[in-house]
This record gives C-alpha cells, sequence and structure tokens, in this order.
C-alpha cells in the first residue's frame, strides 16, 4: 500500500470527529495539560454554565509560570501569585483534575514535565493554553498552544474547532559542526524563513540532523516552532522516541508497550509521503547564533556583523531602525563582545537535564564575570534533583550562578525574577520580545545555553566554540 | 450570542508590524483569576515609554477599530490580549495579518480581525489621524471597508466569517453536542483505551 499521508495528517484523521457548519474540524484532544496562569477563567466559563470536564483524566495541571524560584514555601509573598495557585488547586479538586503541585516532586515548567512523566506519547493530538506547546511535537504528535476560550471547550468536550493547516517539510542535513546546538539549528530556521514563515503550516522537521537529535534536542526545536510563525512542529517518531519513553510513569508497560511502539513507529511519514511544501537547509551554513533585535528573527550568527539598515526591504526598514533604538545596538557592529547583564539559563527551550550538563561544562573550572549577574533556573523538580545528583549545582554555584528551584522564572518574569532598567540579557529562552523579561526596557538576547554559559563568564557576547576545551586548573 | 454582521465606530491607528501579546498586555498583568480590569493595561509598557500611545491620547478613548500591521498579536497565546483590547473598547481589528492563535481567539470572542492590504491600512491610518472622528465601517456580509467616501476590500477566512455573521464563534455549543460521537471516537483512539 502506497502511504502518500504524513504523519501529521494520519493523526489528524484520527482525531477528527466531524467536519463543523464554519468547515473547521471538530477535533478530539488526547491530552490536556494546564496551568495558572490561562486556565481560571476557563474553570469559571464551565462553572457559569453549569459544565463538567467531560474526560478528567485526560487533563493534567502543573504550576509554573508564577511560582518563584528562591523560595516556594506557601503562601507565597506575591499575594496575586497565591491567590492564582488558590484557584487552580480549588479547581482542580472541584473537577477532579490531577494537579502537580509545587510540594509535588514532579511539578515544573508544563513542557518539560509532559515529556518527562511520559505523558506526551506519539500520535496524540495535545493542547495546552500555552503556546509553546509545540515542544510535544518532538515526539511526533499535532501539540497546539490555544486560548483560554479554548481550554473550555476542551476541558468541556475533549474536542475544539480548528481548521487544517498545511504541512511543510524543513529538511536539515549535513553534520552541524562543533557547539553548535538545536538552539541554534531553530534560530537559524527562524531567521531565514522569518517570525511569520510558518503561518498556516504546521512543519515536519526531518533530515539526518533530526534524526540524529536526543529527544531533549527535538524539544528545543519544536518549542520554537512557534516563533516562526508555524502552528505547530513535529519530528517523527523513530527508536530514540521509543527508548526514551519506556519507563516513564504514564506510557503503557509490558505488552501494551510493545503494541504502543508498534502504534507509534507506523505513524511516520514514509518515503512517499506529501508535503504542501518543502525547504532545505544545509547543516554546515550554522552556526552558533544570537538574536540582536525584538523578534526571533532579528539574529545573526556569532562571527557576523548586525547588517546595515539599508540592505533590508523599504518594507521592513522602520521595524529594524525600533529593533536598533530598542536594543541600543548600532549597524555594522560584530555581536560578539558586547558586554551583558544577566545570564540566564532556563525556560521550556532549554532547561532540561541535557542542557544543563553541556552549559556545566563550559562553566566548570571557570568564574561567572564580576559584573554579571547569572542564574540557572532547571525545568523541573526532578531535572533539579538529577542535576544536584551529578554535581552540577555545584560547579554553577561554585562558577558564581545561582542555583534555583523549577520554574518559567525569567523567561517571562511574572514571577520576582525580572530584569532591571535596560539590563542586556543573555538567556536561553525563546522570547525576545520588548519587556519580555521583566522589565519594559529590559534588553534580551537569545542564544543556547551553552552559549549564555560562555556570555556569562566573559561577561559579553562569546563564541562557546573558544571555550569548549576545558579550563586549565 | 450575538450576530457579528456589521462593526461601525472610530478608529484608533497602531500602523506598527509584529506587536507581540507580550505588549498588547505585559505579562505581570496575567496575575489574575479574571479578566476583568485587563483593559486599562493595555499596551502599558509601550505607553509608559511613548507618550504620544494612541492607546493614550484624548481624541481616541472612544476608538472600537483598531488598525495594526503585519504579523499581529503574534507571540504567546494568552487570550488576556483580545480581551484587554476588548475591555479597552476595541469591537474589531484590521491589520495586514494576524498570528494564528490571535486571530483564533479573537474570532472566539466575537472580534472580527479582518485583512487588508498595506495601501488600505495606510489609507486609514491617514484618515484617522486626519479625522480621529472619522466614522469606520468593517461590513462582513460585502467584506467592505466603508471610511468617508472611500471603500477598501477586506479577507477573512470563510469559517470564521460564516461563524462572526451566524453568531456561532463561540463554539462551546457546538461541541457539545457531538458528545455521544466524541466518545466513540476516543474509542477508536488506541491510546484512549490505553492499547489494550
Ligand atoms: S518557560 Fe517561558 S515560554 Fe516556556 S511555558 Fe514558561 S513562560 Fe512559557
Amino acid at each position: 500500500m502506497s502511504n502518500t499521508k504524513n504523519l501529521f495528517d494520519k493523526v489528524w484523521d484520527l482525531h477528527s470527529v466531524k467536519t463543523l457548519d464554519s468547515g473547521q474540524d471538530q477535533l478530539l484532544i488526547g491530552l490536556h495539560l494546564i496551568h495558572e496562569v490561562t486556565s481560571p477563567q476557563a474553570f469559571e466559563m464551565l462553572r457559569d454554565r453549569g459544565l463538567k470536564v467531560l474526560f478528567p483524566e485526560r487533563t493534567i495541571a502543573t504550576v509554573d509560570h508564577i511560582v518563584p524560584t528562591e523560595n516556594q514555601a506557601r503562601p507565597f509573598a506575591d499575594l496575586l501569585a497565591e491567590e492564582m495557585m488558590s484557584a487552580i488547586e480549588k479547581n482542580c479538586i472541584e473537577f477532579g483534575v490531577t494537579l502537580l503541585d509545587v510540594n509535588d516532586s514532579r511539578q515544573g515548567i508544563v513542557h518539560v514535565v509532559g515529556p518527562e512523566q511520559g505523558l506526551t506519547q506519539p500520535g496524540m493530538t495535545i493542547v495546552c493554553g500555552d503556546s509553546h506547546t509545540s515542544t510535544h511535537g518532538a515526539f511526533g504528535s499535532i501539540a497546539l498552544g490555544i486560548g483560554t476560550s479554548q481550554v473550555a471547550h476542551v476541558l468541556a468536550t475533549q474536542t475544539m474547532a480548528l481548521g487544517r493547516p498545511k504541512v511543510r517539510q524543513v529538511v536539515v542535513n549535513g553534520e552541524l559542526g562543533p557547539g553548535v546546538t538545536a538552539k541554534d539549528v531553530t534560530l537559524h530556521i527562524i531567521r531565514k524563513l522569518g517570525v511569520q514563515g510558518g503561518v498556516g503550516y504546521a512543519y515536519e522537521y526531518a533530515g539526518e540532523v533530526f534524526d540524529r537529535m536526543s529527544m531533549e534536542e527535538r524539544m528545543t526545536v519544536c518549542n520554537m516552532s512557534i516563533e516562526g510563525g508555524a502552528r505547530c512542529g513535529y519530528i517523527n517518531p523513530d527508536q530514540t522516541t521509543v527508548d526514551y519513553l519506556k519507563g516513564r510513569p504514564f506510557v503503557p508497560q509490558g505488552a501494551a508497550f510493545d503494541k504502543a511502539a508498534e502504534w507509534w513507529l507506523n505513524l511516520a511519514s514514509g518515503p512517499d509521503a506529501k508535503f504542501d511544501d518543502v525547504v532545505e537547509f544545509d547543516a554546515a551554513d550554522i552556526e552558533p547564533t544570537v538574536t540582536w533585535g525584538i523578534t526571533p528573527a532579528q539574529s545573526v550568527g556569532i562571527s557576523e556583523n548586525l547588517a546595515p539598515i539599508s540592505s533590508y526591504a523599504p518594507d521592513e526598514q522602520t521595524l529594524i531602525k525600533e529593533a536598533f533604538r530598542y536594543m541600543e545596538l548600532e549597524e555594522n557592529q560584530p555581536i560578539k563582545g558586547q558586554k551583558i547583564d544577566v545570564a540566564f539559563i532556563g525556560s521550556c527551550t532549554n532547561s532540561r537535564i541535557s542542557d544543563l550538563r553541556e552549559a556545566a561544562k563550559v562553566v566548570e573550572g571557570r568564574h561567572v564575570a564580576d559584573h554579571v549577574r547569572a542564574l540557572v533556573v532547571p525545568g523541573s523538580q526532578l531535572v533539579r534533583k538529577q542535576a544536584i545528583e551529578e554535581g552540577l549545582d555545584k560547579i554553577f554555584s561554585d562558577a558564581g550562578f545561582e542555583w534555583r528551584e523549577a520554574g518559567c522564572s525569567m523567561c517571562l518574569a511574572m514571577n520576582p525574577d525580572k530584569l532591571v532598567g535596560n539590563e542586556l540579557c543573555a538567556s536561553s529562552s525563546n522570547r525576545n520580545f520588548k519587556g519580555r523579561q521583566g522589565s519594559p526596557t529590559g534588553r534580551t538576547l537569545l542564544m543556547s545555553p551553552t552559549m549564555v554559559a560562555a556570555a556569562a563568564i566573559n561577561g559579553c557576547v562569546t563564541d562557546v566554540r573558544e571555550l569548549l576545551t576545558p579550563a586549565t586548573v | 450570542m450575538n450576530e457579528v454582521e456589521k462593526i461601525t465606530g472610530t478608529g484608533i491607528p497602531l500602523l506598527l508590524d509584529d506587536i507581540d501579546t507580550d505588549r498588547i498586555i505585559p505579562a505581570r498583568f496575567l496575575r489574575c483569576v479574571t479578566f476583568e480590569g485587563l483593559g486599562e493595561h493595555a499596551f502599558e509598557d509601550d505607553r509608559i515609554q511613548d507618550p504620544e500611545h494612541p492607546f493614550d491620547k484624548p481624541e481616541y478613548q472612544e476608538a472600537s477599530i483598531l488598525v495594526g500591521g503585519r504579523n499581529f498579536g503574534c507571540g504567546s497565546s494568552r487570550e488576556h490580549a483580545p480581551q484587554s483590547l476588548i475591555r479597552w473598547g476595541i469591537q474589531a481589528i484590521i491589520a495586514e495579518s494576524y498570528a494564528e492563535i490571535f486571530f483564533g481567539n479573537c474570532t472566539s470572542l466575537g472580534v472580527p480581525a479582518v485583512c487588508a492590504s498595506r495601501q488600505t491600512l495606510e489609507a486609514l491610518d491617514k484618515a484617522i489621524k486626519q479625522n480621529a472622528k472619522q466614522e469606520i465601517t468593517v461590513d462582513l456580509k460585502t467584506m467592505k471597508i466603508a471610511c468617508g467616501d472611500q471603500q477598501f476590500d477586506c479577507t477573512l477566512p470563510e469559517n470564521a466569517r460564516s461563524a462572526l455573521i451566524s453568531g456561532t464563534y463561540d463554539f462551546l455549543a457546538q461541541l457539545l453536542k457531538s458528545t455521544s460521537e466524541i466518545k466513540e471516537r476516543a474509542a477508536e483512539v488506541p491510546y484512549f483505551t490505553s492499547f489494550a
């Protein structure tokens, strides 16, 4: 049987309950992740209409956005944050939803927790009131960020109305150079295709580079699909996926696991699969990449200078000028050597154990520059525990990093971790929007966690490849 | 649910590209359990830095139609963004293009987010700046924007248009009708039944 269906279409068709009058599909949702910020109003909508959660066992809640990362004792010092915590606790009890609270050892950033617990599995439709839900696509699932009204829809019906996007295959073949990470691959793709390049599409990432990646690296790539405008991104399940999932708490065990694995592997797009569009990149062209502006597409390779305003299309120049003004950077300047004030390793893009291990290798035996405030915020309590077992916390602390509890932290600064004034932050997160890191004039340079580590050590944007050999003690 | 066919009101010009939802409503205002009160914080950080921000100008305080640029509403999925605009008074948005989650959120709240060409947006921007009292009409039946004696085309995906016009944009009622089909479908999905 020739199979021209790609994974996306197979999974979509399986979950489509019916076509609605609007032409959209009513899509069955396999896993609904919720957190404290975008769920309270949704539960309120259910209460208003006297509705229940249809499949409470298919919804899992955690808390991440507002939790402090210094002292997590309750009640929180921030009364608004405390009110939100109480709301999600009350809602989860009332509606019968499992909550991984701060006092649960499994708590963490929703997009770190889902995969870690094996909640995220190939072939699922996964939604969460959070745009970086695309992370879960790394397992070969359709994973979408949704708004609060849709959170209510999914709670009440386990379905939502959605138009089917087109599918673009983004192929990266070849070999990544030393020091070039999954983060650089995703920043490079966004740079080349633009922040709006993916609108209307789901992305299938394919090719040798993704085939070789670990699950954690794949998550980094899929995480930022949304930054390139795509509705979601995914990677076909393979043996790496199956090996990662085996034995995780929410994954089937024994004979059921074998059955599951077989089903997962069969979902992958075959060689005859059709796509609405295909774009290709060569891994050799990708350098450690750093954003310099106020959108994730405004980035350069570490060895490049910032392009002059005149090199941009006329209709882009206003935005580019505004980016230079806001970032206090100049055209033609190198990005390397730019002095930073803050270094942040964390967020659902890059706060997993492999991120911390790689960053620790750069940091070990070195010290954070005197003028830099540096912090490491593990993505989950389990990542934190693992890191401590491996002694990574000590490497970071000895080097002058603050070692924190799990949460979103300075990725969006809804908790006390914020930039001050116009501080410039080297950050392993995913958004460099104006004001994103908590100060209305704060400035963000996105880069890989190893690049953040290198910037923290040197006190300025640094080519991590210069620090890849261990420090001489 | 109200049918949304035609929105008439004065405009507010914000013809900038890549306005993200962090700018529309900064994250610190997401520390809340209701959407009430978000209106006054719309674009708060942009307004602090720009005393000339349209959302602060007296002449635009009654405006209900926002004129934006390309990729409006990109970034975070927070429904707080359209909710804050609605509570500020916005009933329709005209822009070159939108980020998809933002667009979906607007539609499900009954706010038409229509697309128009750059020329149209520039003409509207000019007309509003010349006369803040200028009435603008966005007509979803004809897909035309009227502004004084000028008329422009606009577009809206058909599914959003029909949902707004027929007043079925809050899909919950429709989704709820299919409970038995939902359960039947779930029974066919291997992982819903633990691969039994
Ligand atoms: S880490 Fe940042 S991007 Fe990820 S879920 Fe938290 S706030 Fe959102």
